[in-house]
């Protein structure tokens, strides 16, 4: 197979035999936001941040599982594409308790960075303020409710790397929670394995390792990806 | 929710004619079910549906129970039952009124029916009165809007109701009045 | 199974026929209003009366006036359809009004209880084409709809067509989905038809959940068989063996009926292996829905029926390319499904006779709403709002038209000033409404449109999956904003936040659901503005 060629933002751009937008746009130096997507897993085109215009398409697309297509035109930056993009921030951060000063993740939060990298200064909409709790029944992680965004990042992983499916989603809708087994206490899980791998995707500071403080909870993303390529494409390289 | 601490080795304990260690022979009526099912993990909706009509509600045991038989993480399992409506996790009242919210109905008046039984009994949709004698929930229409505002009392469908009707019809099931 | 024994059953059953037949409603709008004990009285009085030799009672679906259900037919004719027309049809049949019904046949008069009239617009303005058997037939028993030409259709297009000749009618007619976005029948099946998959799936979507309608429940409690005979063409033609019939928990009735049609069906051979002696292979099964409005969606539906939360996929893939357990599958709602055989039985070119140029055929609705004649309809496509309201709905008791809903919560209202707009595809949407899958409900002026578009933005908020942000957290935000308006307490800022969050929503979400959500908004906005303005805070006006 041959590389594809498009343009993306106007510049005509190579990207590798079935990539999609988002791995296109990646592959040539082009930034574009998301909070659902993580390498090494399967995307869910959840989170609706990486939407993009593609030319003669009338809907926006998700850039994380659209393919790249020989002489497709994205655009991925406009007006429209940041308001949008700040909207949903802004839902997001009115959904639950985001309270960044106090955060075991601030300052390594994506929901923050996409939030400062957008300009979002402030929140239009009104705060929910849901009752949620913190489960910290679990020997070495504790999980959040107040900080979740429901990228469902724990479950894919737990399901599709660690093959132990601990984590879904129960409810739906906007009462919809993650859960681990039949919604016990997370110390209390029959499959947990204790992996981390939950622990390293959360993108904000939701799963987090017992015992950090404020803005010390960082996320080892790459050690996700190394898993999936070390089982995938056989490569231990990090 | 915190599950019995003996739920593995319930699970080891499942034997192959389907008994469940509590000796409710419910359990077994399941099995069959799921038997007839080839114990097909793509079932699920279709068990769970069978493990209500047989207990009334889905407990955690119960939940586990299924989540061992068709080999599904539990967590799974737990995440379907709570999606879909029509599954309870909560026992049900000995009575059930439920108020018909379709459009239809909402433009004839159905708000005030649920106002006036909500208001008798001091329980919102969806909740069960202390006594256990009546749950009251709404439903997304009946597809019965030639005859609305309709009302479903313990499974009957009963159309053209007002509030006078709904309230006489808890007056003959004895539900007591609430706060207020 | 072959044409002489389908004509020898069908003889068969018309011999059986009595001079007199009685029928009675069973569908579950006249269920509702007792007609279980009206159809037990007359199957008891027929005998007390001893004239069980000369008239049949029989339990029948839909016969469309439901607002005065229970609803008796007695037809003079020896049981034959082209009679039908001088039959009488008493309304609201009570248990004891059942005694003069019978006397009126002995002694061969009119019982005194309230009639329809027949020649009403209600009646004559309908051109059933789906619900030509509905009402007629006795749906739980097949030899009825094989008298009424069932199964020949299907018996016809596997001994005389090959699947690209059926494609080809299919397509030529016109037939465009019926559950809402009107695609185009025809394409569809070719789709699935040309995809290359060792395994092909049909599904019929019954999942009827738009508040306000009851058209394709109607269609499977009177006439369940019409609809596996339309799924058994379709699989012939684009080369599936497998059928799922996703239907609706709420519809226990339907159920049963489609239970009780799938055995027969089977037992006489015409569902199964080697349909009518052919090399055609056609299972059906039944997956019962559990309570999720979203579910009609059709990858939400996919996943429901693989035992899943029912939460969509983005599309592409379409599930023509990856459906069912990966495999192409074809989604066809009931009543498109309905109108298949009729198709076949009559060319593409009778069917596209019916209706207006880019829609043809007729379309079902379940009008419903403050309205004199509430009931089940079937009219020709190009038909307008206003000879459905006002001639054949009567219009409204006490009071005038405010609007009229189409589409449910992904539709709009259309105001009275637009009643003369022919109903189509296309001109509902330019009106900012959808067809929609038939829900038709009426408003009077004492209807509040805020409030209305508060109620549906609440019921897209119950029924969101959770999935994706603008649905799941933008439904919340826009019920809160219309909540506050409702309440007298928004500024004209809110306002423009709604506005602004409507289009956001409706371009960002992932599946259907979150896309047409704000669409009662929008078009409540555009037509009865000022009921929002009327509602703002006075104080922030002036500022």
């Amino acid at each position: 197979m041959t590389v594809t060629t498009l343009t993306i933002n106007g510049e005509l751009v190579s990207a590798s035999p079935g990539a999609s937008v988002l791995e296109a746009a990646r592959e040539n130096g082009v930034e574009i936001p998301t909070l659902c997507e993580l390498e090494g897993i399967s995307s869910a085109g959840a989170c609706r941040l990486c939407l993009v215009e593609i030319s003669g398409t009338p809907r926006l697309q998700p850039a994380c599982v659209t393919a790249a297509t020989e002489g497709m035109e994205v655009q991925t930056d406009s007006e429209r594409l940041n308001r949008y993009r700040r909207m949903i921030l802004e839902l997001l951060f009115a959904e639950r308790n985001h309270i960044c000063p106090v955060c075991v993740a601030n300052g390594h939060c994506e929901l923050q960075s996409r939030a400062i990298e957008n300009g979002m200064d402030h929140v239009r909409f009104s705060y929910q303020h849901p009752d949620l709790s913190v489960d910290i029944t679990h020997e070495r992680f504790g999980i959040d409710q107040d900080r979740c965004i429901l990228c469902t990042r724990c479950v894919r992983v737990c399901d599709e790397l660690e093959g132990a499916h601990t984590w879904d989603v129960a409810g739906r809708g906007t009462k919809s929670r993650v859960i681990t087994d039949l919604n016990q206490p997370w110390g209390e899980s029959d499959t947990c394995t204790s992996c981390a791998k939950c622990v390293e995707a959360c993108p904000t500071g939701a799963i987090f390792r017992k015992g950090s403080s404020v803005g010390e909870m960082e996320h080892r993303r790459d050690r996700i990806r190394f898993i999936a390529d070390a089982r995938k494409k056989k490569e231990w390289s990090p | 929710m915190k599950t019995e601490a003996n739920a593995p080795s319930k699970a080891n304990s499942r034997q192959k004619n389907g008994n469940h260690p509590s000796g409710d022979n419910r359990f077994t009526m399941l099995e069959t079910s799921m038997k007839k099912l080839r114990y097909q993990p793509d079932a699920l909706i279709e068990v769970l549906h069978s493990a209500q009509g047989l207990f009334g509600y889905l407990t955690s045991d119960l939940l586990l129970f299924v989540a061992h038989a068709l080999k599904l993480p539990p967590s799974r399992v737990y995440g379907v039952a709570t999606f879909y409506h029509f599954f309870t996790l909560e026992p049900r009242g000995l009575h059930s009124c439920s108020v018909c919210m379709g459009t239809a109905c909402y433009v004839k008046g159905a708000g005030s029916v649920l106002a006036a039984v909500e208001g008798a009994t001091g329980i919102k949709d969806g909740m069960t009165t202390p006594d256990g004698n009546l749950t009251i929930s709404t439903a997304r229409c009946l597809g019965a809007c030639g005859i609305a505002p309709a009302v479903v009392y313990d499974g009957e469908v009963a159309g053209r109701q007002s509030p006078e009707d709904a309230l006489e019809k808890l007056n003959e099931w004895e539900v007591k009045n609430g706060p207020e | 199974m072959d044409q002489n024994e389908l004509q020898a059953i069908a003889e068969k059953e018309r011999k059986s026929r009595k001079p007199i037949r009685v029928s009675c409603c069973t569908a579950a709008g006249c269920l509702s209003s007792n007609s279980q004990a009206v159809l037990d009285n007359l199957r008891a009085e027929v005998k007390v009366a001893a004239i069980d030799g000369r008239v049949d009672v029989c339990s029948v679906g839909c016969m469309k006036l439901c607002s005065r259900g229970p609803l008796v037919r007695v037809a003079d004719g020896g049981g034959r359809r082209d009679q039908l027309k001088d039959a009488v049809l008493y309304e609201s049949v009570q248990p004891d009004d059942v005694a003069p019904v019978i006397r009126a046949i002995v002694d061969g008069g009119r019982a005194d209880i309230p009639v329809a009239d027949r020649s009403h617009p209600f009646f004559s303005r309908q051109k059933p084409i789906v619900l030509e058997n509905c009402g007629w037939v006795e749906p739980e028993r097949i030899e009825s709809y094989i008298e009424a030409g069932g199964y020949r259709a299907l018996h016809y297009v596997l001994r005389e067509m090959t699947p690209e000749q059926v494609l080809k009618e299919v397509t030529q007619s016109g037939l465009r989905g019926r559950g809402g976005a009107g695609f185009p029948a025809g394409v569809k099946w070719a789709l699935v038809a040309k995809t290359p998959s060792d395994k092909k799936y049909v599904v019929c979507n019954a999942d009827e959940g738009d508040p306000g309608a009851f058209m394709d429940r109607s269609v499977l409690e009177s006439d369940p068989h019409r609809v596996l005979e339309g799924m058994a063409i379709a699989a012939y033609a684009v080369g599936a063996a497998q059928g799922y019939i996703y239907i609706r928990g709420e519809y226990p009735l339907a159920i049963n009926r489609l239970q009780t049609a799938i055995r027969s069906a089977k037992r006489m051979g015409l569902i199964g292996g080697h349909i009518m002696d052919s090399p055609f292979d056609f299972n059906v099964d039944l997956r019962i829905g559990a309570g999720a409005f979203v579910c009609g969606e059709e990858t939400a539906l996919m996943a429901s029926i693989e035992g899943k939360r029912g939460a969509p996929t983005p599309r592409p893939p379409y599930p023509a390319e990856h459906g069912l357990w990966g495999h192409s599958t074809l989604i066809n709602n009931v009543e498109t499904l309905a109108n298949v055989a009729p198709i076949l039985r009559n060319g593409a070119d009778w069917f596209a006779s019916v209706g207006t140029e880019k829609s043809k055929g007729t379309k079902v609705f379940a009008l419903a709403g403050k309205i004199r004649n509430t009931g089940l309809i079937e009219v020709p496509m190009g038909i307008t709002l206003r000879e459905i309201v006002e001639d054949m709905g009567d219009g409204i008791p006490d009071g005038r038209v405010k609007a009229v809903q189409t589409g449910g919560p992904s539709g709009g209202c259309i105001p009275t000033e637009h009643l003369d707009t022919p109903v189509d595809y296309e001109s509902l949407a330019a009106l900012g409404s959808i067809m929609g899958s038939g829900g038709m409900i009426v408003m009077d002026e004492k209807t509040n449109m805020v409030d209305v578009a508060r109620f549906f933005m609440e019921f897209c908020m119950d029924e969101s999956c959770g999935k994706c942000i603008p649905c799941r957290a933008g439904t919340v935000q826009m019920h809160g904003l219309l909540q506050k308006i409702c309440d007298g307490n928004a500024t004209p800022d809110d306002l423009a936040l709604l506005e602004d969050l409507c289009d956001m929503v409706r371009h960002t979400s992932l599946c259907g659901l979150g896309q047409t959500a704000p669409n009662p908004v929008m078009s409540t906005l555009r037509f009865f503005r000022h009921e929002y303005e009327n509602l703002l805070r006075k104080e922030a006006i002036l500022t």
